[in-house]
């Protein structure tokens, strides 16, 4: 059963990829279809990032395990969206002119953050594997948490890309710091047993 | 009376449709390589989809070749459906979805400040004393993205003229009409409405500093700016003020409603200029709506050889 699970999941986590793809074939994608094409697979990449930092909390609500066997997949699915993203960028904006792409990487920070994120999700993506779970021991767990800081990374680009409206880059910061914030409180909540958030969140769930 | 519904129109009068689709040439170029394969399916349009209209308006009009360039048209579709306006969203497409909401009719224009003659001008008043010419211009967004674009109206200077700004006048400021019942941008203090933007009086004289009531043939379409708006085509797209209720001519420089926003970002002058970037990305390039490759940014959009002389012995970094 956890196996026809997974195999939906990853149908699922496919289907944004193909619309955009089909759409961009069909000629749906608007007047600027490749600024489409780059919009759309950065805010899949940062929904996915969502997504998959929500499937801890959703362990703790649920009290139980099964949410955290998605969690490699839908990460690697952000790693996915975000080589994307960079994709469309290296080749419909900068047409693989190397020199350009690195002039543009050092003078402008939103370039810079933006190849920041991707670059830490690389090791990440490469250290998904159970073999190099085991190898990595403790420090992978050290490692895999450097996805705190892309998320943070992630949403500062979001933001530098707007003009003026900032309606969504704020309300994707709420949600992140809304996982945060429940990941802090719980951590508090393990080390002193003060705040019942656990608790009043469990009797919410199981009344 | 200049604007007439089509069936008063005699066929002779109107430019035909084929004019404009003979200038559509299919894009051979980018499709070549490999890169460009990719595009190729998406960008060999049909000559059709040049100017599919909607059926607006026509207006009557001669051609200014002087100021037209050759390139190849923006498609109509693109040029009325890919709009900053932000008065009607701040995606490109929600002005196309929400426009039609605004009711352009009637309409007329306060003209205030240091002037001879101010007063608030019906529009058909303005418009009846004008020769209205089509004029072909480049258009260069902030965002990196241009049109080429069949605008119809008259030169700004026309208008100026007219109303007699007085020797204290240095500066012409605009507004945008204030309507958020109609406009449901404004509900949302995205910028700080209405929408203002302004030019040097030397800026604003010039020949190419137009006011366009229509595009392709046709009236404006709301998203686009009607029924009256400029067109700066040296200066990038936002300085170029949609559907405008006010003139005003000041001695001191105004605001433009971008640089209260972000004043490190979006300068009073914004000239088009390839080697100033914007902080956040190089303006060296642009994609021409259409295009699959890029093309490099001209200075002052390629308008250079008519305006460098209004900004000679100014830094343009500074004056950015």
């Amino acid at each position: 059963m956890m196996r026809f699970y997974k195999v939906s999941v990853f149908i699922l986590s496919l289907v944004p990829v193909s619309l955009l793809l089909y759409n961009f074939y069909t000629d749906e994608l608007g007047a600027n279809p490749f600024e489409t094409l780059t919009r759309q697979s950065g805010e899949w990449t940062l929904r996915f990032l969502l997504i998959t930092l929500s499937l801890t909390p959703l362990k703790i609500l649920l009290t139980k395990s099964w949410p955290l066997k998605f969690r490699r997949m839908l990460g690697l699915f952000t790693f996915f969206y975000a080589s994307l993203h960079l994709l469309t960028y290296i080749w419909f904006d900068q047409f693989f002119d190397w020199n350009e792409i690195w002039v543009d990487i050092i003078k402008h920070p939103f370039i810079t953050i933006g190849m920041l994120s991707w670059l830490i999700l690389l090791p990440l993506a490469i250290t998904s594997t159970r073999g190099m779970k085991k190898r990595l021991g403790r420090r992978w767990k050290k490692l895999h948490q450097a996805v705190y800081v892309i998320g943070v990374l992630v949403l500062i680009h979001y933001f530098m890309l707007v003009k003026a409206d900032y309606w969504w880059p704020v309300l994707y910061s709420l949600i992140f710091i809304g996982l945060m914030v429940f990941r802090v409180l719980y951590i508090r909540q393990r080390l002193t047993g003060r705040f019942g958030l656990k608790m009043l969140l469990r009797q919410g769930v199981k009344p | 009376m200049l604007i007439k519904k089509a069936e008063q129109i005699k066929p002779s009068e109107i430019t035909p449709k084929e004019i404009y689709q003979q200038r559509r040439h299919f894009l051979k170029t980018s499709v070549n390589t490999g890169l460009g394969l990719a595009a190729s399916g998406l960008l060999a349009t049909r000559a059709a989809d040049v100017f599919a209209g909607y059926g607006l308006k026509t207006l009557n009009h001669v051609k200014n070749s002087q100021y037209s360039l050759d390139d190849e048209l923006t498609k109509y579709k693109d040029v009325t459906t890919y709009n900053n306006f932000y008065e009607f969203g701040a995606s490109k497409s929600s002005p196309a979805a929400t426009a039609h909401k605004l009711n352009a009719e009637p309409w007329s224009i306060k003209v205030e400040g240091h002037v001879e003659n101010p007063a608030s001008y019906h529009l058909e008043d303005i418009i009846t004393e004008q020769t209205l010419e089509e004029r072909i211009y480049r258009l260069r967004c902030v965002e990196r993205w241009s049109m080429v674009v069949p605008w119809l109206g008259f030169p700004l200077a026309e208008l100026i003229k007219k109303v007699k700004p007085t020797s204290q006048a240095k500066f012409v400021e605009f507004t945008t009409l204030y309507r958020p019942e109609e406009m449901q941008g404004q509900r949302r203090g995205v910028l700080a409405w209405p929408y203002v933007e302004g030019l040097r009086m030397d800026e604003a004289m010039h020949p190419l500093a137009f006011l366009a009531v229509g595009l392709y043939g046709e009236v404006l379409p709301n998203q686009n700016g009607a029924p009256i708006r400029l067109v700066v085509p040296w200066k990038y797209g936002f300085k170029s003020i949609k559907s405008i209720v006010k003139i005003r001519f000041t001695a001191q420089q105004p605001v433009s409603s971008w640089t209260r926003s972000a004043p490190h970002e979006y300068g009073f002058y914004s000239n088009v200029n390839p080697d100033v970037d914007h902080p956040r990305w190089s303006q060296r390039r642009e994609r021409r709506i259409g295009e699959f490759f890029k093309r490099k940014t001209l200075m002052f959009n390629g308008y250079a050889e008519d305006v460098a002389h209004l900004y000679k012995n100014m830094d343009l970094k500074k004056y950015f």
